[in-house]
C-alpha cells in the first residue's frame, strides 16, 4: 500500500548521515522519571552570534536547544575536538523557531558553531568541554567499517529480493495470461513476499509504488488500476463484491504487461544502491509499521486473504534490517539490543503457530483472539524498534 | 435544583439578569461561577419563552464582549433564533455531540414538518436554559413520564448551540423516491461526497436524512440536547449513527487559544474567525445567488469521522511528525520560521534546497494558496470511543466543517487524500454532506421555506 511519506523519511533523513564516534544517542523506553538527569543548555543563533548558555557540562546527556534570532534558516554543529568532525548537527531551523538537540557527549573537548544561512563556515565557533563526571560512559569504537558491512549486505538483499521478485513475477504473469487461475493463485502471495520483504525501498521510487500495489479503496476517481490487487481482485472473484465481472482477456494481458515492465523497471532502480545507517534502522521501523497499519488489520489482501505472507515478509525484512546493525547496537545500547532480541523472538513465535505447509492460515480463518495477540506483539516490539534510529543515528 | 439557587442572595442576581450579565467577573465571581442561565432559573424568574430570549441575546452580547474572561466563556447564551443558525459561527465549544437520523418508513411530508417545528422548540427551550415542554423534568402529572428528561437540571447552558442540516436523502432517496415532494428543490450541490482516494467508509457511520449538531462547554448539556430531540423524534426519525467529541480542534474566533488535536499538534491555526465577516459571506453562507432560495443565508455540513492510527504516530520521531505537519510541534510556527499565526513560505529551503515544509506536508497541502483560494469553516472534535479489537484506541478527529459550497471540500479533501503526508497515520472511516438551512426566526421552524 502507498504511504506517501516513507519514501521521503527513507530518503531524506539518510541526509545526516553518521556522526558516532564517541557518541551514541539516548535510547530505550519512555522515562518514568521526568527528572532531569540531563545538562540543559540554550544556543542562541544570530546573523553573527552563536551564543551559549555555558562553555562546559558535565560529560553525559546534555540537550542543545537552539533559536534562531536571525532571519534566515540556521544550523547548529557540535564537532570533536579536531574542529571537524561532526559530533551532533541541528538543521532546518527557520528564523524565529527552536530546536532541541541532544546528545550524550563523553569527557573531552569539542566545538560549537552556528551557520546562518547554511553556506560558508558559520560563526561563532567556539571551544566546548564535557567535564569528566563518573557516571559518564565511554562508547569509544571505530564503527565505520561495521556500518559499511552493515549497508552492503543490506544492499545485496535488495539486490537478491528483487531478482526473485522478477522471476516470480514471470512465472505468476505466464499462469495469469494463459487463463491457468490455479497456478497463479499459488503463486500470488509466494511472489509478493519478495515485494513485501523489501516493502520500503520499493516504495521510494515515486509512482512505481502505486503502479504496483495500490489498494482499489486508495484509487481516485477517475484513475487506471494497475498492479498486484488488481488483479488479485479478477483470481478471487468470489471474494469480489456482487456484480463483479470477470477481466477481460485483453484486458489481463495489459496487466500483466504492465505488471512485467513495472518490475523491470525496480529492478533497474535497485541496482547500486547505497543505505546510510539511518535509512536501514527507519527501513526496518517502515516495515513493522506497515505491518500495524495495513497486514494485522487484514486490509492489504482484501480478496485472497494472504496478509499473514505479507506479514512475515515484513518481518522478515525488519529483521534483516536489524540484524544488519545489531552488532553496532551491541556497543552502543546492549539492553535496546536485548529487548529486540526478545520481542522479534516472540513475533517470530506467533507467526510460526499459524504455519500451513509453505504458508500461512488465512486472515479470514485467525480467531480474534489470534489477531489480538499478533496486535499486541507488533506493538511490544514496535516500541524498541522505534528507538534504533536515535540509539545509532545522530 | 439548580446549584446556584440554593441561596436567596444567588436568586437575586439571577432574577436581575441585566445586572448579572453586565457586571464584571470579579464582582459575581463569589457566589455564581457563571453567567449562564441556569434551566430552573429560567423558567422560574424569567418565565416565558421570549424573555428568555431577549435574555440571550443580552447573553451572547455580554459573553462576546468579556470573551477572555474565564466566567463568560464556559457558559454564554446563544440566541437560537436570528439570520443564520447557531453553532456556526458562534465560538467552538468544547464539547460536541453529532447525531444522523433517517426518517422512519411511512412518515408523511406533514408529519416530518411536524417534527421539524416540535424540534425547532425544544431546541429554542434547551438553548435558552430551559427545560422542554410545558412542565419541564420534575413539574408535571405524578403518573406520567417526565417531558424533559432531567439530567441537565442545574447545569448552566454552557453555550448550547443546535444546528440542523438536511441530508442528499431527504429529497430522494438512493432508490429515486421522492418521499414529501421536495426533490425539485434539491440543490445540485448536495450529492453524496465523491470516493477519495484511501476511503475506508462504514455505512453505519456515514449520511444520513437529517442531522443535529449540538456544541456545548458540558458535555452532558449536549447530551442532553441530543436525547430529548431523539426522543421527540421516535415515530417520525429514528437515530442512525451518532458522535461524541471533546476538546474542539479548531477555533472559529480570534479570541480562542488554538487547541490541539489528539496528535499533539494545533489545529485550525489559520482557520475561517468569525471577526473576518467577508470572508465567511464569501466562503461559508450560501448566497441568494447560488440557490436555491429555501438555502439561502445557510451552509453546506461536511462531517468526516477520521480515524488515526495514533499509536503508530506516536512511535514517529519527532522531526517527522512536524515534516508530516510542517509545523513544529511546540509553538505550531510553520517550519519555515516564526510564531503560530506567521504565513507559511512554501519556497524558503534548507539542507540540499529542499523546502522547509516538504511537497507532502499538511499545512502546505490544506492552505488557500494550494486550493484556488478555498477555505474550510472547521469545527472539529477530538474523539476516543473505548478500543478498537486490537487493543487500539478507537481516537481521531470528528471532522466538521461548514462551506458555502460542497465543491470547496471536495477540492480540498482530495488535494489531501491524493498527497498528505498525514494519510499514513489517519483513515477516513465516516462520511455525510448536509444542508443546513439559514436562520430561523421566532415563531417559524428549521427548514420552513424549504416547505413553504
Amino acid at each position: 500500500m502507498p504511504r506517501v511519506l516513507r519514501s521521503a523519511r527513507l530518503l531524506g533523513v539518510g541526509v545526516l548521515g553518521v556522526g558516532v564516534l564517541g557518541v551514541s544517542l539516548l535510547s530505550g523506553c519512555v522515562a518514568n522519571d521526568p527528572a532531569a538527569l540531563h545538562t540543559a543548555l540554550t544556543v542562541d543563533s544570530s546573523a553573527t552570534e552563536c551564543a551559549l548558555s555555558a562553555n562546559e557540562a558535565p560529560a553525559g546527556s546534555i540537550r542543545f536547544s537552539i533559536t534562531n534570532s536571525g532571519d534566515q534558516v540556521t544550523e547548529f554543529y557540535l564537532l570533536a575536538d579536531d574542529g571537524l568532525r561532526i559530533v551532533g548537527e541541528a538543521e532546518n531551523i527557520g528564523p524565529g523557531l527552536s530546536r532541541d538537540l541532544v546528545v550524550q557527549l563523553d569527557a573531552g573537548n569539542y566545538f560549537t558553531a552556528c551557520k546562518p544561512g547554511m553556506t560558508g563556515d558559520g560563526v561563532g565557533k567556539a571551544e566546548f568541554t564535557a567535564t569528566k563526571t563518573d557516571a559518564a560512559a565511554t562508547v569509544d569504537v571505530d564503527l565505520a567499517a561495521q556500518i559499511d558491512t552493515a549497508n552492503s549486505d543490506y544492499a545485496s538483499y535488495v539486490s537478491d529480493q528483487i531478482d526473485q521478485l522478477v522471476t516470480g513475477t514471470d512465472s505468476f504473469a505466464a499462469a495469469y495470461i494463459n487463463g491457468d487461475d490455479d497456478t497463479a493463485r499459488s503463486l500470488y502471495a509466494s511472489t509478493r513476499v519478495h515485494w513485501e520483504r523489501v516493502e520500503t525501498i520499493a516504495e521510494s521510487f515515486g509512482d512505481l509504488d502505486p503502479k504496483l500495489d495500490l489498494r482499489e479503496a486508495d484509487l481516485e476517481v477517475g484513475q487506471d488500476w494497475t498492479g498486484w490487487h488488481a488483479i488479485e481482485k479478477d483470481l478471487w472473484p468470489t471474494e469480489a463484491e456482487a456484480g463483479f465481472e470477470a477481466y477481460s482477456t485483453e484486458k489481463r494481458a495489459a496487466l500483466t504487461q504492465q505488471l512485467v515492465a513495472d518490475t523491470a523497471t525496480l529492478h533497474s532502480k535497485v541496482q547500486g544502491l547505497s543505505f546510510t545507517l539511518s535509512q536501514q534502522t527507519n527501513g526496518a521501523i517502515g516495515l513493522l509499521d506497515e505491518v500495524a497499519t495495513g497486514k494485522v488489520t487484514g486490509e492489504e489482501e482484501t480478496w485472497s486473504h494472504t496478509d499473514l505472507w505479507d506479514f512475515q515478509a515484513n518481518v522478515d525484512g525488519a529483521q534483516v534490517l536489524y540484524d544488519g546493525v545489531r552488532p553496532i547496537l551491541l556497543q552502543t545500547d546492549a539492553d535496546l539490543a536485548a529487548s529486540l532480541d526478545a520481542e522479534f523472538a516472540s513475533l517470530q513465535a506467533l507467526l510460526d503457530v499459524q504455519r500451513v505447509g509453505d504458508g500461512f492460515k488465512l486472515y479470514t480463518d485467525l480467531t480474534p483472539a489470534e489477531i489480538r495477540a499478533l496486535a499486541d506483539q507488533v506493538n511490544a516490539l514496535g516500541e524498541p524498534l522505534h528507538q534504533l534510529t536515535a540509539a545509532l543515528v545522530l | 435544583m439548580t446549584r446556584s439557587l440554593k441561596s436567596s442572595s444567588t436568586r437575586g442576581k439571577r432574577a436581575q439578569p441585566s445586572a448579572a450579565l453586565s457586571a464584571g467577573p470579579t464582582s459575581a465571581a463569589p457566589a455564581t461561577p457563571t453567567y449562564g442561565l441556569s434551566r430552573r432559573g429560567l423558567l422560574g424568574f424569567a418565565g416565558a419563552g421570549v424573555a428568555g430570549i431577549g435574555l440571550g441575546v443580552a447573553g451572547d452580547r455580554a459573553a462576546v464582549a468579556s470573551l477572555g474572561s474565564e466566567a463568560a466563556s464556559v457558559s454564554p447564551v446563544y440566541p437560537f433564533y436570528g439570520n443564520h443558525q447557531a453553532g456556526i459561527v458562534t465560538p467552538a465549544q468544547d464539547r460536541l455531540h453529532f447525531a444522523a437520523f433517517d426518517v422512519s418508513a411511512g412518515t408523511t411530508r406533514a408529519e416530518l414538518i411536524e417534527l421539524l417545528r416540535d424540534w425547532t422548540i425544544a431546541a429554542a427551550s434547551m438553548a435558552a436554559g430551559q427545560e422542554i415542554g410545558e412542565y419541564g423534568a420534575v413539574s408535571g402529572p405524578y403518573d406520567a413520564p417526565p417531558e424533559d428528561t432531567g439530567e441537565a437540571q442545574g447545569l448552566p447552558t454552557a453555550g448550547l448551540t443546535i444546528t440542523f442540516g438536511f441530508g442528499p436523502t431527504l429529497f430522494e432517496t438512493a432508490d429515486g423516491v421522492d418521499r414529501f415532494g421536495i426533490v425539485g428543490r434539491r440543490p445540485a450541490g448536495l450529492a453524496p461526497l465523491p470516493h477519495f482516494p484511501g476511503d475506508d467508509l462504514d455505512a453505519g457511520r456515514s449520511d444520513g436524512d437529517l442531522c443535529i449538531q449540538a456544541c456545548s462547554n458540558d458535555p452532558q448539556v449536549a447530551v442532553h440536547a441530543i436525547r430529548n430531540l431523539s426522543r421527540i423524534a421516535f415515530g417520525r426519525a429514528a437515530l442512525r449513527w451518532s458522535q461524541l467529541g471533546f476538546g474542539r480542534t479548531s477555533s472559529t474566533s480570534t479570541a480562542q487559544a488554538t487547541p490541539r488535536n489528539l496528535f499533539g499538534f494545533m489545529d485550525g491555526t489559520s482557520n475561517i474567525k468569525a471577526e473576518e465577516p467577508e470572508v465567511v459571506a464569501d466562503q461559508v453562507w450560501v448566497a441568494t445567488s447560488d440557490g436555491p432560495a429555501w438555502l439561502a443565508g445557510g451552509s453546506y455540513l461536511v462531517a468526516r469521522r477520521i480515524r488515526m492510527t495514533i499509536e503508530t504516530w506516536d512511535r514517529s520521531i519527532l522531526s517527522e511528525q512536524e515534516a508530516v505537519f510542517g509545523r513544529t510541534k511546540g509553538s505550531g510556527a510553520p517550519l519555515s520560521g516564526g510564531t503560530e499565526f506567521t504565513e507559511p513560505n512554501f519556497v524558503l529551503t534548507g539542507r540540499e534546497d529542499r523546502p522547509l515544509i516538504g511537497a507532502a506536508a499538511h499545512v502546505r497541502l490544506a492552505h488557500p494558496t494550494q486550493n484556488k483560494g478555498m477555505k474550510l469553516l472547521r469545527r472539529g472534535y477530538n474523539f476516543v470511543d473505548g478500543n478498537d479489537e486490537l487493543g487500539r484506541l478507537e481516537a481521531g478527529l470528528f471532522f466538521i466543517s461548514f462551506q458555502r459550497s460542497p465543491a470547496q471540500f471536495t477540492a480540498v479533501q482530495l488535494n489531501l487524500a491524493k498527497r498528505d503526508a498525514l494519510n499514513e497515520y489517519i483513515r477516513h472511516v465516516g462520511s455525510a454532506l448536509f444542508a443546513a438551512p439559514g436562520g430561523i426566526s421566532a415563531g417559524s421552524y428549521v427548514g420552513a421555506a424549504l416547505f413553504a
